[in-house]
């Protein structure tokens, strides 16, 4: 009988490839810079590796397409607070990948307790990775008015201009401090853990993997002391909202992209540079603030009037807008780098070749749709009639999911070779996207924001017709 | 591919729909005889009628089902209905502030998560709320609406048991609890988990010790309020208005022939509860209560007005339901083309006369009815009563129908 185990990627990915190897599993293709997603293990019979990201790893063991999973518990408690599911077993803290899962406040905004925030008059903004943990912690401290803002990263540079609260996860307090952040709650405290799906804890045959990995001392820590202090910090008070015009760049892929264009636009940013993350860099223009967030978070804050521009991708904004038609959110500039195309993907050795067949296709359970672009996803099924079908949200690591847990994907390719690399094969493009500057309709139209807007608007418009976009 | 119901929902079948009708009927007449009118809310409220109003317990709270809609880009979460009162009482603000006292009742479905999907996720309840108004007297007189409202269904006997949220209240507060540890004892006590009370360990053994006193005692008269009074007025003294609240609402009813019992075990409901609470048992099975809510309406953002209420769960007063009141069936045959004309006609007469008059179409059991009619070319009617086998000819469908009364008075 087959036994799964779901690995993580990222942080963990070392200290569970050392972990592996102690208990005498020679694995192959799990290290950092594997690009397979499923590691091989020689002499192991029967035993099926894949890598997820850590969020996904609680989701598959919970809904049983793997029998064991390592994460840390802050995903395992993010899942289970909300879909109170019995289906995952914590079977053994592992105990390296230390961290908790902090409540924290801008130490500049003066709020330094929860009890201060409580008297907060307006709704509280909360911004985390962990909206069911946010959502369990409101309740909890019986939070009167609250919105949470579900976010892909760096939450802890929300507060304070752009939400009250955020839920973060962090090793120790004093890396919060050199975010300028206080902590108000610990709602956590997290490490590596063993989990299994109960299904396969009660009827299947897991003894060689659980034995093994349940034995022996708990490792050490691996993480480091906090060594980035970003010196410059410094908080903009909310208030001055009203006539600050905000600009978020992206982090990630886009920002080598981002960066080129904007110093080849002449605008200059201090401190945001390629391969250097400083959350707050500088622009050399009076009355604008500057943030550095992910491009997946932006139209969402854009939308609140967290940010007043943002520089995002097309399919961002796409994914967006299908959820809330309402949005305040415009298309403001087309900047032309960055260019992808969202593909529908299935496994080369699925014999269909378009949406015809996936719609013809004889099956006894609903298709399975993976993809980070979780409302384009929706859309694309809901439009070509692919009824009945399931959504899987991933939240990175996508092409790993394809045969084995899911039928299609949505995905972006800039070339396709990753596709290609993976064993999948592009059977429909759903449109082409490239980065676009963004921009609250709202804030377009106050006066003490105006001119500053068309002046980066316009700064930015002569950038893409100089070509600087290139 | 089949496609099955959502986990944790029922269908209602026409039986069961029968049953459901009759009490929401019967449980209209009662409340519109009391002066009380029916109103019905949204099944959306945002989220934060309910967080804000900080009266649904986290508990409660975790388990309400709430979204965002398709505008809900600025967080803000919309719920499906997960209690009838709160909403009744953003109601009476928005509309109605300025009458000095209101009555409303409404027959509405309530939306719980429920994790194993045995029980149903959606609930259905006649709820009745006074707004305003005295308090014992008000007290008494939801109490006794309720209990005409399920004995005129047949139900019964009706236990009604009392407790008292203030008393409770001040019982904790006098323990020198932390506020989240008081809340969550609080909570526990309010769903039944009375296990609770015996590991609290609060700055005063003794109050701790007199709260499960308490919890073990029963009475059913105004004397055991005062015999409560004597045992607890010198280890508690804040304890004294809601004695005298209960002492109050115990008087009239023993003065109205109503038998009650009052026990503290009984206390389930919602933390908004500042007064009385009121539960209807048959014989254990709770088929509703109910409770004083004195700051609710100024928690939703309304003037400082007293207020109480009750639901009444409509599926538990369904299973106890047996016979059904529905008027008499009667199927009628065409025998041959000539006769559906004046078949037709036979039937509307009939409904006319309160009676259901089906039409064969050749797949109903004929055992389903105990009229048979069968209508001929001109007019000739046959009749047949399946009770006794007899077959009778009428010329008219006057005829009929008199023949019909006849059977229907005997």
């Amino acid at each position: 009988m087959q036994v799964k185990l779901a690995l993580p990627k990222g942080q963990l990915q070392d200290d569970t490839a050392e972990l592996l190897k102690e208990v005498g599993f020679a694995i192959s293709g799990y290290s950092e810079g594997s690009r397979s997603y499923r590691p091989h293990c020689s002499g192991a019979f029967g035993l099926f590796l894949k890598v997820f990201h850590e969020k996904d790893i609680a989701i598959q063991v919970a809904i049983g397409n793997y029998d064991l999973g390592i994460c840390r518990l802050d995903w395992v408690e993010e899942l289970v607070s909300k879909y109170h599911s019995e289906a995952v077993i914590k079977v053994r803290d592992l105990g390296y990948g230390k961290r908790n899962i902090y409540a924290v406040a801008a130490r500049s905004s003066g709020c330094s307790s929860l009890e201060a925030l409580k008297d907060h008059n307006d709704s509280l903004r909360i911004v985390s990775e962990y909206p069911n943990l946010a959502e369990v912690f409101a309740l909890k401290q019986r939070l009167r008015r609250f919105q949470i803002f579900p976010v892909w990263g760096s939450a802890g540079v929300y507060p304070p201009e752009n939400a009250e609260l955020a839920i973060v996860a962090e090793p120790s307090p004093g890396r919060l401090k050199g975010q300028g952040l206080v902590p108000v709650a610990t709602l956590l405290e997290s490490s590596a853990c063993l989990i299994a799906n109960r299904d396969s804890l009660e009827k299947k045959n897991l003894n060689r993997l659980l034995a093994s990995l349940s034995t022996g001392e708990a490792k050490k820590s691996y993480v480091k002391e906090p060594s980035l202090v970003d010196a410059r910090f410094e908080a903009r008070r909310a208030d001055a909202g009203r006539t600050l015009v905000s600009l978020a760049l992206p982090d990630g892929h886009q920002q080598r992209h981002a960066v080129a264009f904007l110093d080849r636009a002449g605008l200059k940013v201090e401190g945001y540079n390629v391969g250097k993350a400083t959350s707050r860099p500088r622009i050399d223009l009076d009355g604008v603030a500057v943030k550095v967030i992910r491009p997946q978070d932006m139209p969402l804050h854009v939308a609140n009037g967290n940010f007043d521009l943002a520089i995002t991708g097309r399919d961002w904004l796409r994914d967006h807008l299908y959820r809330f038609p309402s949005s305040p959110v415009d298309d403001v500039l087309d900047l032309g780098f960055g260019k992808v195309k969202i593909v529908a993907v299935v496994s080369k050795d699925l014999h269909v070749s378009g949406t015809e067949d996936l719609r013809k296709m004889r099956r006894d359970s609903a298709l399975r749709l993976a993809s980070e672009y979780v409302n384009i996803a929706d859309r694309y099924a809901h439009d070509n009639h692919l009824v009945p079908y399931k959504l899987i949200p991933t939240w990175g690591a996508s092409e790993a999911f394809l045969p084995e847990d899911a039928d299609v994907l949505i995905e972006n390719t800039e070339t396709g070779s990753t596709i290609a690399r993976h064993n999948l094969r592009v059977i429909d493009t759903l449109f082409e996207s490239s980065a676009c500057l963004i921009g609250n309709t709202e804030a377009i139209k106050w006066p003490e924001k105006r001119d500053r807007i068309a002046y980066l608007v316009e700064t930015m418009r002569r950038g893409v017709e100089a070509g600087c976009a290139c | 591919m089949k496609v099955p119901r959502c986990k944790g929902t029922r269908d209602l079948l026409p039986l069961d729909m029968a049953k459901f009708r009759c009490i929401e009927a019967q449980f209209r007449d009662c409340c519109l005889g009391w002066g009380y009118q029916e109103i019905r809310t949204p099944v959306l409220e945002y989220l934060h009628l309910f967080t804000s109003a900080g009266t649904l317990s986290p508990d409660m709270l975790g388990r309400v089902y709430s979204f965002l809609d398709w505008d809900g880009w600025s967080g803000e979460r919309v719920a499906l209905r997960p209690d009838g009162t709160i909403p009744t009482a953003r109601l009476y603000v928005e509309n109605f502030q300025n009458l000095p006292i209101a009555r409303f009742f409404y027959v509405e479905n309530m939306f719980a998560f429920e994790g194993t999907g045995k029980e149903s996720r959606e609930r259905w309840q006649c709820g009745a709320e006074l707004i305003g108004g005295s308090k014992a007297e008000g007290d008494v007189e939801l109490i006794s609406l309720g209990l005409e409202a399920i004995t005129k269904l047949g139900i019964g006997p009706v236990e009604l048991r009392l407790a008292h949220a203030g008393l409770i209240k001040t019982f904790l507060e006098g323990l020198g609890l932390s506020g989240e540890k008081e809340a969550d004892v609080l909570d526990q006590v309010f769903s039944g988990n009375l296990g609770v009370l015996s590991a609290l360990k609060g700055g005063n053994p003794e109050l701790a010790k007199n709260l499960q006193l308490l919890f073990g005692l029963k009475g059913n008269s105004p004397g055991f309020v005062e015999n409560l009074r004597s045992v607890f007025r010198s280890s508690l003294p804040a304890i004294e208005p809601s004695l005298n609240e209960l002492a109050r609402i115990s008087n009239l009813l023993t003065g109205l022939g109503i038998d009650y019992q009052i026990d503290f075990t009984s206390g389930r409901g919602f933390e908004y509860y500042t007064g009385v609470i009121f539960g209807f048992y048959c014989p254990r099975r709770r088929l509703g209560g109910g409770g004083r809510y004195d700051e609710l309406i100024p928690l939703v953002g309304g003037k400082d007005v007293c207020a109480s209420g009750f639901a009444l769960y409509i599926d538990e007063l369904m299973g106890l339901l047996s016979e059904v009141p529905r008027p008499e069936r009667v199927l009628i045959r065409a025998k041959d083309a000539e006769g559906l004309k004046p078949s037709l006609g036979l039937a509307r007469q009939l409904r006319d006369a309160g009676y259901i008059a089906e039409f064969d179409l050749g797949y109903r059991k004929v055992a389903d009815f105990r009229w048979i009619v069968n209508v001929r070319d001109e007019g000739k009617i046959e009749l047949l009563d399946q009770s006794s086998g007899r077959k009778r000819r009428k010329s008219s469908p006057a005829e009929l129908l008199e023949l019909l009364e006849e059977a229907r008075c005997k």
